[in-house]
């Protein structure tokens, strides 16, 4: 029996972190904060995942979140990666300036 | 009971506020440290879901690892301050309201017309749920393809992060 507020209550607060994550990513131009607010998305992903595998009564739900925090540190890692190099090259930390892709 | 929701209500509440906090701090070393207060009320909230393990690995690999290395660029590049509402709001910035309070609307209607009528009654789950034997009792027979192909994701994010970070060098010594 799951004690307290029950599975919905979870899913209503997973719904609203991915909003504000993806509130964030459109509003900020700072290519670290976006990378942030994509963590606070995935992690609305992942308690949608855990509240559902608690609903259910099903392990999976709770693997899939693992590999969703896997896939997060390998986005965290290219992204800091881009962010230094961004940085190394002098070029201004804004993603509305950054428009060509050329090395 | 009573204590369940106590500490239910103290974290889903320091959740939402840490993560609008994320969003509206203009200093990104600001914007770190309440995500590591985000990630760490999101274990609480796994705790009370009873997935142990999930929770010890958000603290340790999400509020631990990652977000050390968060800090560490962030004190790298140096402090750039950003205003998200500068110059009053424009249409970019409320277009960006508008989508993103249409993906909240969109994800409760869409788990309350899919789901609304069954998420009443949950599962009763025993006691090794959750824990981590169960876990990697899990990950080595059920999902063995899962563990693995995650160790190779994980494997090409260093080779990217190796590759990303050599080429700058070499432009700039040319």
């Amino acid at each position: 029996m799951l004690q307290g507020p029950g599975i919905a209550w979870y899913l209503g607060i997973a719904a609203f972190l991915f909003a504000t994550g993806a509130l964030g990513v459109l509003i900020r131009r700072n290519p670290l904060i976006i990378l942030l607010s994509l963590e606070i998305m995935l992690n609305g992903g992942n308690l949608a995942l855990i509240a559902f595998s608690r609903h259910a009564g099903n392990g999976a739900g709770q693997i899939f979140a693992l590999a969703v925090m896997a896939v997060a540190a390998s986005e965290v890692c290219v992204g800091l990666g881009l962010v230094v190099a961004l940085h190394r090259r002098r070029l201004a930390m804004d993603v509305d300036k950054l428009s060509e892709l050329r090395g | 009971m009573i204590l369940v929701w106590i500490v239910w209500v103290v974290a889903g509440f320091a959740c939402l506020a840490s993560a609008v906090a994320v969003v509206s701090f203009s200093n990104p070393f600001y914007s770190a440290l309440a995500l590591i207060g985000n990630l760490g009320s999101l274990a609480v909230l796994y705790l009370l879901l009873s997935a142990e393990f999930v929770a010890a690995a958000q603290v340790l690999v999400y509020a631990g690892a990652v977000m050390v290395m968060f800090l560490f660029v962030i004190a790298y590049v140096g402090p750039r301050l950003e205003t998200p509402w500068a110059g009053g709001p424009g249409w970019q910035s409320l277009g960006a309201v508008l989508a993103a309070g249409a993906i909240f609307v969109e994800i409760i209607v869409a788990i309350a017309l899919k789901a609304g009528g069954r998420l009443k009654h949950s599962e009763h789950v025993n006691a090794p749920f959750g824990s981590p034997g169960w876990i990697g009792r899990l990950f080595l027979t059920d999902h063995l393809l899962a563990f693995e192909i995650t160790s190779i994701v994980l494997l090409v994010a260093a080779v990217g992060g190796v590759i990303l970070g050599s080429h700058t060098r070499r432009r700039e010594t040319a």
